[in-house]
């Protein structure tokens, strides 16, 4: 890696933990592969060739939410959804992070009616919003960047 | 060929099934009683060549009562390019009428979305359930006494109090 | 919170067999959440080992109620919404919509504003076929074909943008004609996509048609016959793959279909890789409809001048009253569409996509109905899979195209 030659052989690298943590957890963030309507359509291609996210330690969408570490809630969710949805953010392991992506995840966006549920944030927890119906790509990976941006700079005793 | 099989089955209809008749933009719609619509897409799918099924749905006049509903069908004939519209009026609140399903099978979904949006119930359905909203929904969200469960929006001078109402998830 | 509801088996007693009640076959659920379901799609299935013995889909964990929002919009506003029913297909969803509206208050179209549509209806098939085909390919495994695929598609989002100023919901056409003319470079954007593309179609086919690991996997599986393709109104290349030549773009020309030379493709094997090969014979006739289109495309304003419908030009609110009148109420109020129901459908690149619109002579729509074609098509899905192993559904369920947006509304 280059950082040897002006350590010296010393095999020791002093940091800390909280930074080495965060690092980490900030560059192999696997989202899970969960798409709900026309957002994911977006961030299928914020992930092809265009855009690649994989540039970002993300190129691994994972379909369990068992292996997953960030919910990119991609569409509307409706009422019927809304269950489902929790369910799927109560198996995730911690940490877990949620991006609210596009204007109907985020407020309900274009619908205000009886079967959606106006902004994901009553069902899950939500860390980073993505405006835009639907946000471009290169809207999803900004957002995804200011969740990097939030990981690192994460405490010790706010881990749980 | 094709401009006549319209109006011999408008001719047969009438006759027949005692079906009224109108023209709206071109498109040609016979009205008739739902006793007869089985027997009427019986019909027009052995006699005249009205293959497919396009599109059923329904419509809510709702004050009105007499008739408070019309289903509507959209039935397309491949062999002849023409299209065919029936219209059958229902009365009241909860209104019954007899299924499709035996005629075109693809009317099962259709008939469902029917049941769950407006609550028109279908008698020899063979499953009939909810389809498009969860199976313990109260009300049929297409009829038009049902709200549109419109929600305020949030603007700098309302913010703080729908914010405080605003039902946050926890982790 | 939301109750999660308990499904007891007794309410799916008489769509199982007996053999589920005994415990000899097993049931499981797939979706919705599943990579392969394309969106929010549940199955439940009854298991034979891994032989599916009956299928049963439940839709709805995307209903918008997009007509309800429909039914409380103005004509003009309610177009937003037809966007985003099947978000592959927006330019289709808007051209069947703004068709509807022009047929029920008798609006005319300009010859430019046609063209264009036609154009950029076209490019939207072929956008929606990519995408299309690089996620059925990324369930038969095959990841460079989607990566592929996108490249192109980025094309054609660029031209939408170019157009609309957005990638996907442009909510370009508008009743009467179009938004705004298109943009300078429109045209040469749009031929070096069409210089560009036909040899990228030829390196999809390259990677898959002869392909053994995709042979394998999609011959003779979910073989559609004709009459059950009629009996279930599937429509679309599900249609014509087994073997009714029916496109509505010949049979009822709208949009000026009728003045451009381009073949329907069909086949007669009516399994998932014959519905393949006509997706992709599919882009390339519709390379020639949007080249056919391009050539010929008149110059011309693209709105409608019937200041009834369609509000004027900026300049003139300046100096004529009359304008700014006509503004102000088309703005305000919205147009009012005589009582009575059209129904126009256009082929959507999944089948028929029709609407429903029946207007009461108030500005607002009484009703709005969508005949979307995933609908439709998704009703024969257990019919298909019956006797397929759990696998061959990953393909069933691509190969029918269904986007789940389209099919709950």
């Amino acid at each position: 890696m280059g950082i040897e030659q002006k350590l010296g052989n010393m095999g020791v690298v002093t940091m800390r933990l909280e930074d080495a943590v965060n690092w980490g957890r900030t560059n192999s963030m696997w989202p899970m592969l969960f798409g709900l309507a026309c957002c994911a359509i977006e961030m299928m291609s914020a992930q092809a060739s265009n855009y690649d996210m994989s540039r970002f330690g993300m190129e691994l969408m994972r379909a369990s939410p068992r292996q997953s570490d960030l919910m990119i809630v991609a569409g509307r969710v409706t009422r019927k959804m809304a269950p489902v949805l929790r369910r799927l953010y109560d198996q995730m392991p911690d940490p877990k992070w949620v991006i609210s992506m596009g204007d109907c995840a985020s407020c309900g966006g274009v619908f205000n009616n009886y079967a959606i549920v106006p902004g994901v944030d009553e069902v899950v927890p939500v860390d980073v919003y993505v405006a835009g119906c639907p946000p471009r790509p290169e809207a999803l990976i900004h957002g995804i960047m200011t969740l990097h941006e939030k990981v690192r700079g994460e405490k010790i005793k706010d881990w749980s | 060929m094709s401009a006549n099989i319209i109006s011999s089955v408008i001719q047969a209809f009438v006759e027949r099934f005692g079906a009224q008749h109108s023209q709206f933009r071109g498109e040609d719609t016979l009205t008739l009683s739902a006793d007869h619509i089985v027997a009427a897409c019986l019909a027009l799918r052995d006699e005249f060549g009205f293959e497919l099924l396009s599109g059923q749905t329904a419509v809510d006049y709702w004050p009105e009562l007499t008739p408070r509903f019309h289903i509507v069908y959209q039935i397309y004939s491949i062999q002849h390019n023409q299209r065919v519209c029936l219209r059958v009026p229902l009365n009241g609140n909860a209104p019954t009428m007899p299924s499709l399903t035996g005629v075109y099978p693809n009317a099962n979904w259709q008939e469902r979305e029917i049941w769950d949006m407006f609550g028109v119930r279908f008698e020899g359905h063979p499953d009939l359930r909810r389809i498009l909203m969860p199976q313990d929904w109260e009300g049929h969200p297409l009829r038009k006494d049902y709200p549109l469960g419109y929600e305020e929006v949030q603007f700098s001078f309302n913010y703080d109090e729908i914010d405080r109402r605003k039902p946050y998830a926890k982790e | 919170m939301v109750e999660q509801t308990e499904v007891t088996l007794d309410e799916l007693r008489h769509l199982v067999s007996e053999r589920a009640l005994t415990g000899e076959t097993v049931l499981l659920n797939m979706g919705p959440q599943h990579p392969s379901t394309h969106g929010v799609l549940r199955l439940l299935l009854e298991l034979d080992g891994e032989t599916v013995v009956n299928c049963i889909p439940d839709i709805g964990f995307l209903h918008t109620g997009i007509e309800k929002n429909m039914e409380a919009k103005t004509y003009e506003k309610a177009a937003v919404m037809t966007d985003r029913l099947d978000y592959l297909n927006t330019s289709g969803n808007n051209l069947v919509y703004c068709l509807a509206i022009e047929k029920l208050v008798e609006l005319d179209v300009p010859p430019r504003a046609q063209a264009v549509r036609v154009i950029l209806a076209e490019l939207q098939r072929i956008a929606s076929h990519l995408v299309w085909l690089g996620t059925h390919a990324l369930d038969l495994a095959a990841m460079s074909v989607f990566l592929y695929c996108f490249r192109e598609r980025e094309m054609i989002m660029d031209i939408l943008e170019m157009c609309g100023g957005q990638r996907m919901m442009s909510t370009y056409f508008r009743p009467g004609g179009l938004w705004r003319d298109v943009p300078a470079e429109f045209e040469d954007a749009v031929r070096q996509f069409l210089r560009v593309f036909p040899r990228r179609v030829d390196e999809y086919e390259a990677l898959l048609t002869h392909n053994p690991l995709f042979l394998e996997r999609t011959r003779h599986i979910g073989v559609l016959s004709k009459e059950d393709a009629l009996r279930w109104g599937v429509t679309g290349p599900a249609l014509r793959a087994s073997g009714v030549p029916h496109d509505l773009r010949k049979a009822m020309p709208y949009s000026g279909y009728e003045q451009y030379d381009f073949e329907v493709p069909t086949h007669t094997e009516g399994d998932t890789y014959v519905r393949y090969l006509l997706r992709v014979e599919e882009m390339r006739q519709s390379v020639r409809i949007v080249q056919q289109a391009l050539d010929k495309l008149p110059y011309g304003p693209v709105r409608s001048n019937n200041r009834k419908f369609v509000p004027p030009p900026r300049s003139e609110l300046g100096h004529s009253m009359e304008a700014v009148i006509h503004h102000f109420k088309l703005w305000t109020e919205g147009f009012s569409a005589p009582a009575g129901g059209v129904y126009v459908a256009v082929e959507s690149p999944r089948g028929e996509l029709g609407v429903y619109l029946e207007g009461n002579g108030s500005p607002k729509p009484h009703r709005v109905y969508w005949r979307t074609p995933s609908f439709a098509n998704l009703q024969v899905l257990p019919l298909i899979a019956k006797g397929h192993l759990v696998a061959d559904l990953v393909a069933l369920i691509g190969t029918i195209d269904i986007v789940l947006g389209d099919t709950d509304r």
